[in-house]
């Protein structure tokens, strides 16, 4: 039997029922639809925290003071209580080959008020001018902290987006004056906005000279981060571990009282997370798909039952068990396969109206179209194998009688 | 007329088995056909008759001793074995014409025609000569199955059954489901095909009115040969 007999004898018995096909291909097109999107709307998920998380620098290095304990994450490191990193330390590191920024950062919780009466509790950073480059922050009005600030001791400060308007509400605030801990402080600078990220991101703090934070807020000369850029990303994890050294050798230790943490160690975290809950909601939609395999085993099984007789009548008229088999197998394939393309198309309008209405950007990979059109063609052969050999299998002489 | 023998049964027993009960419905049959003839296999319903159809069909083998087809036994084949021989050397004609539904007068001629591999341009070609053959209006061709009255569809099958130039013609209770008149245009067809084609014909039937059509009658009653003897009061139909 050639390809094209088998094609049209399969066109020929689909068409014959139109309706039955198409509830049955129906079937598979839900199922590979929302796999589709389930996928897709997971990846969106993905690459749109990986992109605010790289928003917030590229190739960073974030040292911590204290150990940031293994299997409980970055959350419960025992930041602030530990004052392991100190001035000498900074400046050590920052003198290493590959690196392209410093930004030692000391910071506490405050109360704020500003001129016009409003308050509010959030993180003060002190940092030095080098702080925006390295964290890849941009300024919406006014100017950042600057070097003369810094060895000033100066009572500047600059506003998150977040923090000016609470503060300032709809007034601009630069000029204006804030009090933190008692202390007047001029706003001379205003951050973009960033965008919500996490409870601690550029939007919620008040940046203030990393001089002034130690001797006037904090009363303390360590650091509670150090951020470091590097400027070539293949050294990270070189680099990562010659700080590593440095400092275990500059406090004397033999365990690290630090962690030096990449923005790829944040990343891998938050990825597996959601690869995990992506592959989770796939494994839901394809509980569908085993669903509409049942119903192309159930529609080949009828068909097979139906046409009994006449699968009798191309058995007497010289078809082999295989021509029988291939018929009924490319049956039930074709059905899975339309339903793999047509759900393939709704699965991706569906990521397409994600998408337009704003709620997040969602992407249709290739391989997840690859993956549920070999799914769907998989389903076909697993589910119509059964009745196609069953129908092979059929004795001439019982299918001509059965009536 | 005695030219090369055809069909040479020997000693052919079937015991079918249900559950535990053994049913013999052939006791041991004889009889050797030769090549161009036309022979009618008579019997009441229960005599073993369709069996024995089945066996010279190729659809069944049988229990014991031997059945050749053109000098081939065809005792212990393969079910893909039997498959080959029916395409290539047997042709079908049933009592309820199985044609394809809803599939055009062509398509259901050539079917034989996809199985034997043969190329889609000749298939045409041939479809329309055994349709000729079989008589079948020309201006139908390409009708719907479903769309001919009973005497077109079983020539449409009997063009079927002509289309892969088969060794012989089978056919089982072929007027069965026509009323007299088509069923004698239908045997009227097979004399033809006997006698200008020279084609070999078993006819299976019940009835002895079917059966005198044919030049030899075989007699089969509970699994066994009762008479085989030659048609004394055949009917000629020349009209078809």
């Amino acid at each position: 039997m050639k390809t094209t007999d088998v094609l049209e004898e399969t066109y020929a018995a689909l068409s014959a029922n139109k309706i039955r096909s198409g509830l049955t291909i129906l079937g598979i097109v839900i199922g590979i639809a929302s796999v589709i999107a389930m996928l897709s709307i997971g990846n969106g998920a993905k690459q749109s925290i990986q992109g605010s998380i790289e928003s917030l620098g590229s190739n960073l290095l974030t040292i911590l003071p204290g150990v940031v304990q293994p299997g409980r994450g970055i959350v419960s490191s025992g930041r602030g209580s530990a004052e392991t990193l100190k001035i000498e330390d900074a400046t050590a590191i920052g003198a290493l080959p590959g690196v392209a920024g410093i930004s030692p950062e000391l910071s506490r919780r405050f109360q704020i008020v500003s001129s016009i009466g409003n308050n509010t509790n959030t993180t003060v950073t002190g940092s030095a001018s080098a702080y925006a480059t390295v964290h890849n922050l941009n300024i919406a009005e006014g100017s950042f902290i600057s070097d003369e600030n810094v060895r000033g001791l100066g009572r500047q400060a600059v506003l998150g987006a977040t923090v000016a308007n609470d503060l300032f509400a709809d007034t601009d605030p630069i000029g204006k004056t804030i009090r933190i801990n008692g202390g007047s402080y001029r706003v001379i600078g205003v951050l973009a906005s960033k965008g919500g990220f996490g409870f601690s991101g550029p939007d919620d703090m008040v940046i203030v000279p990393i001089t002034t934070m130690q001797k006037i807020l904090a009363g303390s000369d360590s650091y509670s981060t150090i951020a470091v850029q590097v400027a070539n990303k293949d050294q990270m994890t070189e680099l990562q571990q010659t700080i590593s050294d440095l400092l275990m050798t500059r406090h004397r230790v033999s365990e690290a009282d630090f962690s030096v943490i990449s923005q790829e160690d944040i990343l891998g975290t938050l990825s597996s997370v959601i690869t995990t809950f992506t592959i989770f909601l796939a494994a839901i939609a394809s509980i569908s798909l085993v669903v509409g395999g049942i119903g192309i085993m159930n529609m080949m099984l009828t068909t097979v039952t139906e046409r009994t007789k006449e699968i009798g009548l191309r058995k007497a008229v010289g078809a082999k068990q295989a021509d029988i088999r291939i018929q009924f197998l490319a049956e039930a394939v074709m059905l899975t396969l339309i339903g793999g393309v047509a759900g393939t198309a709704i699965g991706w309008l569906i990521s397409f109206g994600v998408t337009a209405s704003g709620i997040l950007q969602t992407s249709v990979s290739l391989s997840s179209v690859l993956l549920a059109c070999g799914v769907s063609a998989g389903i076909g052969i697993v589910f119509g194998y059964y009745p196609a050999a069953r129908a092979a299998r059929l004795s001439p002489i019982d299918a001509l009688r059965y009536e | 007329m005695a030219s090369a023998t055809k069909i040479e049964v020997k000693d052919v027993t079937k015991t079918y088995q249900t559950g535990d009960v053994l049913f013999q419905a052939l006791a041991g049959v004889s009889f050797s056909i030769a090549e161009g003839e036309f022979v009618a296999i008579m019997g009441p319903s229960g005599s073993g008759k369709s069996t024995l159809m089945h066996i010279l069909g190729c659809l069944d083998t049988p229990s014991t001793g031997t059945y050749a087809l053109d000098g081939r036994s065809v005792g212990a084949l393969s079910d893909d074995e039997l498959a080959d021989i029916r395409r290539e050397k047997i042709g079908f004609v049933f009592q309820s014409f199985n044609l394809l539904p809803r599939t055009t007068v062509m398509r259901n001629v050539m079917l034989p025609l996809v199985y034997a591999g043969v190329p889609a341009d000749e298939r045409a070609t041939r479809a329309v000569i055994a349709l000729k053959a079989s008589g079948f209006d020309e201006s139908h061709f390409e009708h719907k199955s479903n769309q001919l009255s009973g005497g077109q569809i079983q020539r449409v099958a009997i063009a079927r059954a002509l289309v892969n130039d088969p060794t012989m013609i089978l056919a089982d209770e072929p007027t069965g489901n026509l009323d007299t008149k088509t069923g004698e245009i239908v045997l009227g067809t097979f004399q033809k095909l006997n006698r200008e084609h020279g084609r070999t014909v078993i006819l299976i039937t019940h009835e002895a009115d079917v059966a005198r059509h044919a030049e030899r009658i075989i007699h089969v009653k509970d699994g066994l040969i009762q008479d085989d003897s030659r048609s004394h009061t055949r009917r000629e139909i020349t009209h078809v």
